[in-house]
């Protein structure tokens, strides 16, 4: 027992070098390395410790092979035959007993957090629940104890447990937001899993689906963005607000007619698909075209006139017919995209 | 008997299709694989630039999924399976001193039934898509509701048929290395080559069951409406997850114990030494294999197994490194006091050790669940299992390629041609993977056909694919080496290398149609090393010369393997709406599966009712032969 933890602490300077290289990799709100929420620190913690004795093991072998490599190669005029050496038992013992230790090193803090992170949050009194419902190719956020869905954009309080409860509405998916925490996959009904992450400061943080699910599986992508309370409670109170529809009443006829048979404003349309309440105010338009505010992104009108136009070109393979198949005009199209662009909440 | 000698001698184009010269059809498995790993790489190439840069459009979304699919499946059953079994091939018989196989014929029907199954599975380009839900193909989107064209059915039954190849090779190589093995040759007397073979063809007996029962429930599913992945209906996509990677996992053992093999060949070779800590090499074989089946869900970690699962997964796994541990300190002590010398081959052994232990400790790191929750499905997981299988395995195979080219071809490869093989792609592939690893860890994942900017992923990519291009260059550089050389005239010596130690260098390059006139007697490990240290310069043989019984060549592997390929795309087609009735009539009435399954078990009814009890080649015959080979 003393052993090891002093085998731990011979690591601890390694350790410290390590974070300070790793903490340069990537972008804050994507980047594994950088952490911003308890249970991502301490998934990288682990991946902290698993790199220093891996490196060990690394240093080791390469100065073994460098010192075999140098030193015994066949010299000119070597014709000696060198001793036939059948094995060594203490030596074979040593690398098999400490490869067994460091393993046992790694092992006792893995099985600690495989079951701290097993733990099911979703009954706690103070947690977020969410039941989040992936499809080809978005992600529908449903939280069951306010009576809201939205979709693309996870608004979420900071400092509170947000508890999920996953599931698919179609194939696969992996519902993973590298800086808060590590990916867990949505299956069907009969496998669904939960699990449940916090972030502590306010920001927006990028998710992306993890597990192939069709030719847009790469722009599967969403964002997390983690409000303070009081901000949360005056979206959920947005959210719960009458739907507003085009001021124009021809529009909002053939918006009700074409987009609320599958989309949902507020309290009107379908379930089929994403929830458009307040999108003007989201972070990106389908999950993969960014608006104003974001790296690189473009105003929300432009986004969704381009979404609108000709959904197939942005996201192969989604189930959203086109617009102008269903009789839509470029006018009315750039009507609906403007009325969209400013269905903005306010909290 | 003795002088029936009625054998047809076959030549050119039909002794090929009807050899059961183990050394013929491991020359065989060595084209096929070599062509396969041409279609995988050129498939590789174009991920790669389709990568190079952010928003790239060189291939569409759904055809950026078919290249990863076949590129995965490619490259692990036609590409580096058929050139490990090349090798087995051309090596074992003569590493135990046999004369053949245990079963010739079986033999050749294995490597035609895997030809047969890779030429169906890459069909599927010019016949309405290839197979686009990953090498994986999890359910359901490898199902018919969400994968319509023909590409799984192609990837289902092309697979079931290569597989069937694949296990009746390892079936035969078990036989053969249990039966066969020369006078004297105990299994602690067994080279190391020989060792991981006999173990990776018992893996092989136990884990392709599995993938074959998959693969039969998948094609159920998808071909005849059964629901044993259809939720709604009862069935559940986790279980494809289990039955895949009970497979799954056995099988990237499978694939690198033959590598850990040839590496203990080379490496002793030329540092001149014996195998450091033999028995402990043997054991440690054993234990990776016994463990490898171990270890499947570690594979599904994020699947929501539990934490009992995962915890028992993660120790289990991490355990593995253990017995690779002893090997990879065993290889270098095998080196320690010896004299080495830097041969091409030696050059891929040595690269070889590094490589892998990068490959191994990452492997480590991914064992950890907690962790492996944030790496699974990125592009860390990606660059770990490239340093196993390429910079392990594949690293392997050149290594074993370039030190039995001889033994296989009678010449020797360009030696300068083959350093500069090694530099190409040994620094085209660190260049191509590690950085890998960080652009899984900066939040990349897997299998996405392209990506937004401003992501800081956009350099690391661009040395990604300049990396996979300079390996490129290597395997071409490769590939000229073997033409070259068989522009030349045969003519190496028994031993070329000069310190063989194996019984495969006692014989001539390439060996007579018999390998060996008598069966050699063997007095302990590394037979032939044993007896040049004794001052012998053959072998002492365990039987007088006597005519040597040989069994004859035929063409009905062949056929029927012909067979069951017309029966596999029979039955993938047996439900299409042609617009051309002659075919609707003999698809949808299931003639073509009939003629397909007549031929082939008509071809086993043949071979059943009619004896060959083969032919003999008589000692007058052996003494002119001996020369002429």
């Amino acid at each position: 027992m003393m052993k090891r933890w002093q085998a731990v602490k011979r690591l601890l300077p390694l350790l410290a070098v390590f974070s300070l290289l790793l903490a340069g990799c990537g972008r804050e709100d994507l980047s594994v390395l950088r952490p911003q929420g308890p249970v991502a620190q301490e998934q990288l913690g682990l991946m902290k410790l698993a790199i220093s004795i891996m490196i060990v093991v690394l240093v080791i072998v390469f100065a073994i092979a460098a010192y075999v490599l140098v030193k015994f190669r066949r010299r000119k005029g070597q014709n000696g035959v060198p001793e036939q050496v059948e094995g060594n038992f203490k030596l074979e013992i040593i690398w098999t007993v400490i490869p067994l230790v460091l393993v046992i090193i790694l092992a006792v803090p893995t099985v600690q957090q495989i079951f701290a992170f097993g733990d099911d949050h979703y009954n706690d009194k103070d947690a977020v629940q969410v039941k989040v419902t992936s499809h080809q190719y978005w992600w529908e956020f449903e939280y069951p104890q306010y009576g809201v869905k939205t979709a693309q954009t996870l608004v979420i309080p900071t400092g509170k447990k947000i508890a999920f409860e996953l599931k698919t509405a179609d194939v696969l998916h992996s519902f993973w937001v590298p800086s808060l925490s590590g990916k867990m996959d949505t299956n069907p009904d009969g496998t669904i899993n939960r699990f449940s992450f916090s972030a502590d400061k306010e920001g927006v943080y990028r998710g992306k689906c993890a597990e192939l699910c069709g030719p847009s599986h790469g722009f599967m992508e969403f964002k997390v963005k983690a409000v303070n309370g009081d901000s949360f409670n005056n979206w959920v109170t947005a959210m719960k607000a009458p739907a507003v529809l085009p001021e124009d009443p021809a529009l909002a006829e053939t918006f009700k007619k074409q987009c609320l048979s599958c989309h949902a404003v507020g309290d009107q349309g379908g379930p089929v698909g994403p929830n458009l309440t307040g999108i003007g105010s989201r972070e990106s338009v389908a999950g993969i075209l960014l608006n104003e505010g974001q790296d690189g992104g473009k105003p929300v009108k432009e986004n969704l006139k381009e979404w609108l136009m000709d959904p197939q070109a942005v996201k192969p393979g989604n189930k959203m017919p086109n617009p102008k198949d269903l009789g839509l005009t470029d006018e009315q199209i750039d009507g609906i995209a403007d009325y969209l662009a400013n269905y903005k909440l306010n909290y | 008997m003795a002088h029936a000698h009625s054998v047809k001698r076959h030549t050119g184009l039909m002794d090929w299709l009807t050899t059961v010269d183990h050394k013929k059809i491991a020359i065989l498995y060595l084209l096929a694989g070599g062509l396969f790993f041409g279609f995988g790489g050129v498939e590789a190439l174009l991920i790669r630039l389709q990568l190079i840069k952010p928003m790239n459009d060189l291939v569409s979304a759904q055809t950026f999924n078919e290249l990863i699919t076949m590129h995965g499946t490619t490259m692990i059953f036609l590409g580096v399976m058929p050139v490990i079994f090349a090798l087995m091939n051309a090596v074992i018989p003569l590493q135990i001193g046999a004369r053949d196989v245990a079963f010739p014929f079986v033999n050749a029907l294995g490597f035609w039934t895997f030809l047969f199954g890779g030429i169906l599975l890459n069909l599927s380009w010019i016949m309405g898509g290839a197979p686009d839900a990953g090498w994986t193909a999890y359910t359901p989107l490898s199902t018919s509701t969400y994968s319509t064209t023909h590409g799984v059915d192609f990837y289902t039954v092309g697979l079931q048929i290569a597989g069937l190849g694949t296990l009746i090779g390892g079936i035969n190589f078990l036989a053969t290395i249990i039966t066969m093995r020369a006078p004297g040759m105990s299994f602690m007397r067994m080279p190391m080559f020989t060792w991981t073979s006999f173990i990776t063809s018992a893996m092989i007996l136990f884990a392709f069951p599995a993938i074959t029962v998959g693969l039969v429930l998948l094609s159920f599913d998808r071909i005849l409406g059964a629901n044993f992945f259809e939720v709604s209906n009862g069935g559940n996509p986790v279980l494809w997850q289990h039955i895949f990677w009970i497979f799954g996992h056995p099988e990237v053992y499978i694939l690198i114990l033959p590598a850990f093999g040839v590496i203990s060949e080379v490496i002793p070779t030329f540092a001149r030494k014996r195998l450091f800590g033999y028995s402990s090499m043997v054991f440690a074989t054993i234990l990776i294999a016994f463990l490898g089946f171990m270890v499947w869900a570690h594979h599904m970690f994020t699947t929501g197994l539990g934490p009992i699962a995962n915890a028992l997964f993660s120790i289990a796994t991490m355990l593995i490194a253990v017995p690779t541990g002893i090997k990879i300190f065993n290889w270098l002590f095998t080196m320690w006091g010896g004299q080495i010398r830097f041969t091409s081959a030696n050059l891929f052994a040595i690269g070889f050790v590094p490589t892998f232990v990068m490959g191994g400790v990452t492997g480590v790191m991914l064992a950890s669940a907690p962790a492996d929750y944030q790496f699974h499905d990125t592009y860390f997981v990606v660059a770990h299992f490239h340093y196993v299988i390429v910079g392990g395995l594949v690293f392997g195979l050149f290594a074993g390629l370039h030190y039995w080219w001889p033994k296989m071809f009678g010449r020797v490869l360009n030696e300068t041609i083959g350093k500069w093989t090694f530099w190409f792609f040994a620094i085209g592939f660190h260049l191509t993977f590690f950085v890998q690893h960080f652009l899984g860890l900066m939040g990349m994942q897997r299998r996405i056909f392209t990506y937004l900017p401003n992501q800081d992923f956009d350099t690391l990519n661009l040395v990604s694919t300049v990396g996979a291009f300079l390996m490129a260059v290597g395997v071409l550089l490769f590939l000229f080496n073997c033409f070259m050389t068989a522009a030349k005239p045969k003519g190496v010596a028994n031993d070329p290398w000069e310190d063989g130690r194996t019984l495969e260098w006692a014989i001539p390059s390439p060996p007579p149609e018999y390998n060996f006139k008598q069966i050699p007697l063997v007095r302990g490990l590394d037979a032939y090393w044993k007896e040049k240290m004794a001052g012998n310069k053959e072998m002492t043989p365990a039987e007088p010369l006597g005519s040597i019984h040989m069994p004859s060549p035929t063409i009905l592997p062949f056929v029927m393997s012909v067979g069951i390929f017309i029966a596999g795309l029979g039955l993938m087609f047996s439900s299409e709406k042609f617009n051309n009735s002659f075919m609707s009539m003999i698809f949808n009435n299931w003639i073509v599966v009939i003629i397909g399954l007549v031929i082939t078990f008509g071809s086993m009814l043949l071979r059943s009712l009619f004896d060959d009890h083969g032919w003999h080649i008589e000692p007058e015959e052996l003494e002119e032969e001996g020369v002429k080979a």
